[in-house]
């Protein structure tokens, strides 16, 4: 009887409690919910990272990478390419004098042939590069310095062309088309290429100009104002760029279709390249019917109309034939970066095997409880 | 932490300012008087002003605040601007702004400028839609709350009519009924109740679950009838409105002139409830926003975490960083430029205006201009992520069901959201002992009365012990062994090995709560008080008490000082307090109702029989008692009791009479409490307390009711309360003290002037009381003193004065009491006990293996404190013990001088600690096998400037520290010293209003929320229900906290200087100029989009370690202590594994492009998703636990990236490059090869290291086993 009096006392607390609510109804519980989510217990994997984990992962991507590895560089090796530089730089070469006296306002074209010898006949499609060194066309203002709605065809960007372009945006009191400093920079040399025979005749190697530039520029990104209806007529009222000798809608004279802003040399200039030095697709040799190879191995010439100047900037200029493979051209690079980071890992593999043998017979033998 | 403070200030004007429309005015000034208020202390008018709202004219109240509460911060047109305003107090987000305005300018501008706008704005805009929400929920609530009703009265209607919350104004009467919740701050004018009470429960304020009491003004007590608003004329002054809750000075000024004072027992606060009383009204005298109760609402506390601080000075370097990359591509373009001369080469374009540049100027620009290409660097999304992170902390924390008390029903809140990772990084614990050790569940052990020693055992019902036949009265000498033990208080220092089981802490840990009183001395008192009050009533006028032996009327004096000597409250919480039974009044009532039937049921023949002696004369009344001495009497009864039982009679579960079991004493320490329902126990249990009676039920008398003249309460610097009351039956004049016994023993009438044996009393008090100590019990001292008529009246005249006094009337109160509280009589003493909360050796055995450092400051005594110590193993018995004490600052600094010389050899006496040079945790072997207690005195000394470092120094090497009598500014002061002078995160729990101070200085304060109160947890960052929990909370949640955190910083930093450090590396192939081949959207978007998400997810997710193995291998929680995690060096190898990873994923696309046909973006592409795989498989690697949902989030992640390409339509216009490289076989090639090249070092490194999991799978001896 002298405990109903404690026991009161330790009932106090929850008494007190139920009486705060004012007796309105049940307490709700604060318990929280014990779901897994709230709990913290979701399902999880948890790998545990041990030595034993972690080191046949090395051994598995040597044995994967170095096969790999030597698959690419057997496929670059297999790839055939052929490059000349006619920048003329050297007072030997074949275009120095062209190099030399030319400049962006010279008028009247400088041509220089360079004759080579291609020791391996070129199978397949053949493409063939021009190679810029020393150019920066990723830098900063020229990059932006082009008006893409301009270039997708719309009138008013074609009247009014973007900020962006400045300086080259207006000439003459009139729009640039197509404005900006990657347009103006055009690379205007021609190219054509001679094979001789035995007999010493020379025979022009047909370059098809159709479909180097990427499908979805020529339809879809770069479209002609007004359709390619009468270019002239669109192109009225506009400057064409400072540098250019012709204007936009007469930048293929062989072809109407090419004219304008759908010109594929054009198409392929504007998209930028990624490092300074860069090679642009130019044109393709088509594959023969026949079995002989597209480019026989033999003599051959290199015709330049020499337009571009490079010496200013110290730039280079090259033509490059490649033949193409399913993983692109010609780079051995990625093969034997294969070969090595496999490699490396393997090694490490070992290495870290031993380590860890001695490491872990002393945890055991130390501290393993059964 | 700079922003944080205002946080609150902008709130308070901000609240200012939303004061209604309508009341613009009113707004204006309240705001103006606000904000005088807080900025200096200078106030036009120290008072407030009340006047009756005669309902004519304008109301006289109308410039006070009204009742309408806005908590929101924001109106719809404010919103925007206001928002925004904040926001840019942090510097981050001024930061960003300035970088994206900065694209506006033409010659620097990196990318499209409103593209650039978009991250900042996408940030500002989820902290503003967060703020929104808050806000809109704020605003939600405030509607509730404004909309609800009371009654107010309605001069017009000379009625009361029900309104609306917010039209309640100050200066109006409201009608308040029974459970209804006060609207604002009211001075109670009426109450229904017989006492003019009106009972109030505070928890939504204070959290106290007791009932609390408040009283009808003065000069309205009186009142009869029905109180009328009409009639209520008088004007009533009092201070500004302020928080504290326990404040309320002022007075009524009536017509006739007369003044009434106005204490806080007459005010009934906001958010309280009313119980207990059928009706009550008041007048309004603080509304809305100035009530007590909304002015101590401060919102959430912020503080800033120790990672933060540490992050901060990363994305300083960070910035350092940036400048330099900027400085060197900067320098490099000038040189670019100036390499060309004039010959101005076809890509190098003018600038807009056709000017061009000189190689300096160019380099100026293209600086600008890389600050915005490079600010990825700072991680503009890392501080939302944070934010976002932690919020999911505190969800996950809250959840925790393991947090979770059933008794209480109450879990774990975190009240500061974004320090969640310091409780991973504690080093040092200060705990309170009250409370946060102990259950604070008093149980009332032994007592001494007059000197003799009476023991109360408990009988553990549960374990079916046997009790000793007879209980166990015990004139206790069994511990002499424990009494040569007792510490000297000297200059010395004393260390002795304690040996042997503490047999006695034992019994205190594992006592259960179905234990009940079994002492013979029940009844033995019950015969004592049944002669003691027969006697009385007869020899009332001729025979005063004193003239009894005075070993009985101590006895009696004992028990009612245990009754009346306090604040409990009694309560029958379901119905409405009915005025009790009229107490016995007058001696002639006394008899009257005092029937010999009752009488002889008593178990005392002896009494009855002297009842019948002392009817006739009182002589022989005294002579009876008189005769035997009080040794024999006792042995007389001890006898009769033994005789009369031998089995102590048992609970069985039900109240004994429904009458007791509907008593329920409400006190405001679990201590009084306890001495309550111990008397109760005894028989003499209280059952009224009225602000002037109390009322005493003793066995077979009924009800005697106390004239309550005074209570002079407790306070912590008197360390003891007193109450003055009239004897009802012997009109005598007693003031019964209950303190500390060293107060109370200071107080005791010198012998000469008292009897003789006052000296040996104390003597032999003060060695009981040395015991009860050392057993862990609480002691307090029970004394009394009569006054005479005359002594009274002359103190009573000054008491009024301070009483009344509106200035300094607390100091005034406290000197009124001194005056009273001196020569007084020593009754006996009290030990109670505070058993220890379960699994608190445990804990503290864990946490002190997780390599955290306890310490306990108590306000307890030495010995009491040091056997709580013993008991939750926090002292060791094999432990050497330090016991500083001294009297003197010379002594102090002799002692510490003498113990650090003994005990440190390798002490040098004035170091002074460099901050953590050496790890705390290379400090925590060095940690001697020693037990440091120190007292509140000595630690005083030891605190002074002179002394700390010597104090800290022999601190730091001792396993534990007690710090015993110390005042809650020394708690604070011990907790600042260890934080600042050893560099420490330091944790302070605690659950009273004294640990509050602690609380608040300590990096991590943790309130429990137990019986003392809400003050501690209103203070806290983290309030738990029970000291055990902080287990789970440091050693699980706090390492989450922080190893989630801290991975996810160093992982944003690392992820943005590997990104950003492609671009870099791209500027050596592009002259410098700035130019990015990462198309401007990825750019920008990637920190967002692209890569933010997976890490929130593991930032939220992840776990290093389960829960059980962080439990089981407390060690593992060292690995935050010393910021294992996120160590400066480890910002740097992140820096420099970014710096490789980006060289990589940069190097191996450009050597396999090189010389081709590719073109900026579609080089730039591959490369980005070359550096977003490796960061998710780094991420991958870095993860330990991978929740399902972490792969599914990768493609979700991925599959966004790929679509999101497309559809963006750019300058750069990358217009199907994605869809292009998806079809080139080398793009795969390269998405195999570089991630697996670029992680190599961090797969390496995993290898050999063992892992935190490694650790567990096969457990290494651990250091601190030892």
């Amino acid at each position: 009887m002298m405990a109903s009096s404690y026991n009161a006392k330790e009932e106090d607390g929850h008494h007190s409690g139920a009486s705060n609510n004012g007796g309105a109804g049940v307490v709700k519980s604060k318990k929280p919910d014990n779901t897994a989510f709230k709990q913290q217990r979701l399902p999880a994997w948890q790998p545990i990272l041990t030595a034993g984990t972690v080191l046949p992962a090395f051994f598995v991507i040597g044995l994967i990478f170095i096969p790999i590895g030597i698959g690419l560089y057997v496929t670059s090796n297999n790839i055939k390419e052929y490059e000349i530089d006619y920048t003329g730089a050297d007072i030997n070469d074949a275009c120095y004098n062209c190099a030399k006296n030319f400049s962006w306002n010279s008028t009247t074209p400088c041509l220089c042939s360079v004759p080579f010898t291609l020791e391996q006949p070129f199978e397949s499609n053949v493409f063939m590069y021009y190679g810029l060194s020393n150019f920066y066309q990723n830098h900063r203002r020229y990059v932006k310095s082009r008006d893409d709605s301009q270039l997708n065809g719309d009138r008013s960007a074609l009247k009014n062309p973007s900020k962006e372009c400045e300086p080259y945006r207006t000439s003459e009191g009139k729009p640039i088309a197509p404005c900006g400093a990657i347009a103006n920079s055009l690379f205007n040399d021609t190219l054509e290429l001679y094979h001789i025979d035995s007999n010493g005749t020379r025979n022009a190697i047909p370059l098809v100009k159709k479909g180097i530039a990427w499908w979805t520029d020529k339809h879809v990104k770069f479209r002609n104002p007004g359709g390619n209806s009468n270019l002239t007529v669109a192109f009225q009222d506009t400057s064409k760029p400072v540098n250019w000798r012709k204007p936009v809608f007469d930048l293929d004279p062989s072809d109407p279709e090419n004219n304008g802003f759908i010109n594929e040399d054009f198409i392929v200039w504007m998209r930028t390249a990624a490092l300074p030095t860069f090679r642009k697709l130019y044109r393709i040799i088509q594959k023969k019917p026949s079995t002989t190879p597209t480019l026989p191995s033999g003599k051959y010439v290199l015709e330049i109309t020499y337009n571009y100047p490079v010496r200013s900037f110290d730039g280079r200029k090259r033509m490059i034939l490649s033949t193409i493979s399913w993983m692109g051209g010609k780079n051995p690079f990625l093969g034997i970066a294969y070969i090595t980071v496999g490699s490396i890992c393997f090694f490490l593999g070992v290495v870290l095997l031993i380590i860890h043998h001695k490491y872990d017979t002393r945890n055991n033998s130390a501290d393993i409880p059964s | 932490m700079e922003d944080e403070p205002n946080r609150g200030e902008v709130l308070e004007t901000t609240r200012g300012a939303m004061a209604r429309d309508t009341e613009d005015r009113a707004a204006g000034t309240h705001k103006a008087e606000r904000r005088q208020r807080g900025r200096s202390k200078k106030k036009p008018k120290e008072t407030r002003t009340v006047r009756v709202h005669t309902g004519h004219e304008h109301n006289p109240n109308r410039h006070y605040a009204n009742n309408r509460i806005k908590t929101t911060k924001y109106t719809v047109l404010s919103f925007l601007p206001k928002n925004l305003f904040e926001q840019f107090h942090r510097f981050a987000n001024v930061y960003f702004v300035f970088i994206a305005l900065l694209n506006f300018v033409p010659v620097v501008n990196a990318f499209q400028p409103e593209l650039a706008l978009a991250p900042v704005v996408f940030i500002l805009s989820v902290t503003a839609i967060k703020d929104l929400w808050e806000d809109y929920r704020r605003h939600r609530s405030d509607t509730e709350i404004n909309h609800m009703d009371c009654l107010v009265y309605s001069r017009a209607e000379r009625r009361y009519v029900e309104r609306f919350w917010k039209e309640v104004q100050v200066g109006d009467f409201i009608r308040l009924r029974c459970n209804e919740i006060l609207p604002a701050d009211v001075l109670l004018l009426s109450s229904s109740d017989p006492d003019r009470l009106c009972h109030l429960e505070t928890a939504t304020l204070d959290g106290e679950t007791n009932l609390k009491q408040r009283q009808v003004v003065r000069s309205f007590f009186d009142l009869d009838c029905e109180f009328d608003p009409l009639k209520f004329n008088g004007i009533i002054e009092c201070e500004k409105p302020n928080n504290d809750l326990n404040r309320f000075r002022g007075y009524i000024l009536h017509r006739s002139g007369s003044r009434d004072a106005l204490y806080k027992d007459n005010l009934l606060l906001r958010g309280c409830t009313v119980r207990n009383t059928e009706e009550a009204v008041g007048i309004v005298i603080y509304a809305g926003h100035e009530t007590k109760a909304m002015l101590n609402n401060n919102g959430p506390r912020y503080k800033r975490s120790k990672l933060e601080r540490q992050m901060n000075v990363h994305v300083f370097w960070c910035v350092v960083i940036l400048l330099l990359m900027c400085l060197f591509a900067a320098i490099g373009h000038g040189l670019w430029v100036f390499q060309y001369g004039d010959k101005r080469p076809v890509f190098d374009v003018l600038s807009p205006e056709g000017a061009e540049l000189s190689p300096v100027v160019a380099a100026v620009y293209l600086f600008l201009t890389l600050i915005i290409v490079f600010q990825v660097l700072i991680p503009i999304s890392l501080f939302v992520s944070i934010e976002i992170v932690k919020v999911c902390q505190v969800f996950f924390i809250h959840q925790d069901q393991d947090l979770y008390d059933e008794d209480s029903d109450s879990r774990l809140q975190c009240r500061a959201l974004n320090i969640t990772e310091d409780l991973g990084q504690t080093q040092y614990v200060f705990s309170d002992k009250t409370g946060t050790l102990t259950e604070n569940k008093m149980v009332f052990r032994r007592c001494t009365v007059a000197g003799v020693e009476y023991s109360h055992d408990e009988v553990d019902s549960e374990e079916e012990e046997v009790p000793p036949p007879g209980g166990s009265l015990r004139r206790d000498s069994s511990s002499s062994q424990q009494s040569s033990r007792v510490v000297l208080r000297s200059l010395s220092t004393k260390t002795h090995r304690r040996t042997g089981s503490r047999a006695d802490a034992k019994r205190a840990s594992i006592l259960s709560k179905h234990t009940a009183f079994s002492s013979p001395m029940v009844s033995m008192v019950l015969v004592l008080v049944l002669v003691l009050c027969l006697l009385c009533p007869v020899s009332s006028v001729q025979c005063p008490v004193s003239s009894l032996p005075s070993d009985l009327a101590d006895i009696m004096d004992f028990f009612m000082a245990l009754t009346v000597c306090n604040t409990v409250v009694v309560s029958s919480p379901n119905q409405p307090r009915q005025k009790s039974k009229s107490p016995v009044k007058t001696i002639e009532d006394f008899i009257k109702r005092f029937t010999p039937s009752r009488l002889t049921s008593g178990s005392s023949s002896s009494s009855s029989s002297s009842l019948a002696t002392s009817r006739s004369s009182n002589r022989g009344c005294s002579g009876l008692l008189s005769s035997p001495s009080a040794e024999s009497t006792l042995a007389k009864l001890q006898e009769e009791q033994a005789a009369l039982g031998s089995a102590p009679p048992r609970y069985d579960g039900t109240p004994r009479s429904p009458e007791d079991g509907e008593l329920r004493y409400e006190a405001e320490s679990p201590d009084e409490a306890a001495l309550v329902y111990a008397a109760r126990a005894y028989k003499c249990s209280l059952v009224g307390r009225l602000p002037d009676q109390v009322t005493v039920e003793l066995p077979h008398l009924g009800k005697l009711s106390f004239e309550l003249l005074h209570t002079l309460g407790f306070d912590s610097t008197r360390k003891r309360m007193s109450v003055v009351v009239r004897h009802p039956l012997t009109d005598q004049i007693t003031v019964y003290t209950k303190g500390a016994d060293s107060v109370i023993m200071d107080l005791i009438k010198p012998p000469d002037t008292g009897r003789k044996l006052s000296h040996e009393l104390v003597l032999r008090t003060q060695n009981y009381l040395n015991l009860y100590a050392a057993d862990g019990l609480r002691t307090l001292c029970i004394a009394k003193k009569v006054l005479s008529k005359e002594q009274y009246a002359c103190w009573l005249q000054r008491h009024l004065e301070a009483e009344t006094a509106i200035q300094g009337r607390e100091e005034l109160l406290f000197d009124s009491a001194l005056r009273l509280e001196t020569n007084l009589q020593l009754l006996g003493a009290t030990g109670i006990e505070d058993r220890l909360q379960d699994g608190v050796p445990e804990t503290i055995a864990s946490l002190r293996q997780a390599g955290l450092q306890i310490w306990v400051l108590t306000g307890d005594k030495q010995e009491t404190a040091v056997n709580v110590a013993y008991a939750c193993k926090l002292l060791d018995p094999e432990e050497e013990i330090l016991t500083l004490n001294a009297d003197s600052h010379e002594a102090c600094a002799l002692l510490l001088e003498e113990t650090a010389k003994a005990f440190l050899p390798n002490f040098a006496p004035f170091e002074v600690y460099p901050p953590s040079s050496s790890s705390p945790h290379s400090a925590a072997f060095t940690v001697h096998r020693l037990g440091l207690v120190i007292d509140g005195r000595t630690l005083a000394y030891a605190l002074d400037q002179s002394l700390e470092d010597r104090f800290l120094a022999v601190a730091r090497s001792c396993r534990s520290v007690l710090c015993c009598r110390s005042t809650p500014l020394q708690k604070s002061t011990v907790v600042k010293l260890v934080r600042n002078k050893l560099k420490v995160m330091t944790l302070a729990i605690g659950d009273g209003a004294n640990d509050v101070s602690m609380i608040q200085v300590a990096d991590v304060g943790v309130g429990i929320s137990g019986q003392e109160g809400m003050q501690a947890v209103m203070a806290s960052d983290f309030a738990l229900p029970r000291f055990r929990y902080l287990q789970k909370l440091l050693l699980v949640h706090g390492h989450w906290s922080y190893s989630r955190l801290a991975n996810m910083i160093l992982f944003f930093f690392y992820k943005n200087a590997m990104f950003v450090a492609l671009v870099f590396w791209y500027q050596f192939y592009c002259g410098f100029s700035g130019s990015a081949m990462i198309d401007q959207w990825y750019l920008i978007f990637f920190n967002l989009m692209f890569s933010a998400f997976p890490q929130l997810v593991t930032g939220t997710l992840d776990k290093d370690v389960s829960a059980e193995t962080l439990q089981q291998l407390p060690q593992l929680y060292m690995s935050g202590q010393n910021s294992e995690e996120y160590k400066p060096y480890m910002f740097w190898m992140n820096m420099i594994d970014a710096f490789y990873q980006s060289l990589v994923c940069f190097f191996i696309p450009y050597f396999a492009y090189a010389d081709s046909d590719v073109d900026v973006f579609t080089w730039g592409t591959p490369i980005t998703t070359l550096a977003l795989l490796t960061i998710l498989v780094h991420l991958g690697i870095e993860t330990r636990t991978w929740v399902r949902t972490h792969v599914s989030l990768f493609f979700t992640v991925s599959l966004c990236y790929n679509a999101s390409c497309p559809s963006c339509f750019s300058p750069s216009n990358p217009y199907w490059s994605m869809q292009r490289l998806l079809q080139d076989p080398l793009f795969y090639l390269l998405c195999v090869l570089t991630p697996v090249a670029a992680l190599l070092p961090r797969y390496v490194q995993l290898g050999p290291v063992p892992l935190p999991l490694d650790l567990w799978l096969c457990p290494v001896p651990l250091p601190l086993d030892l």
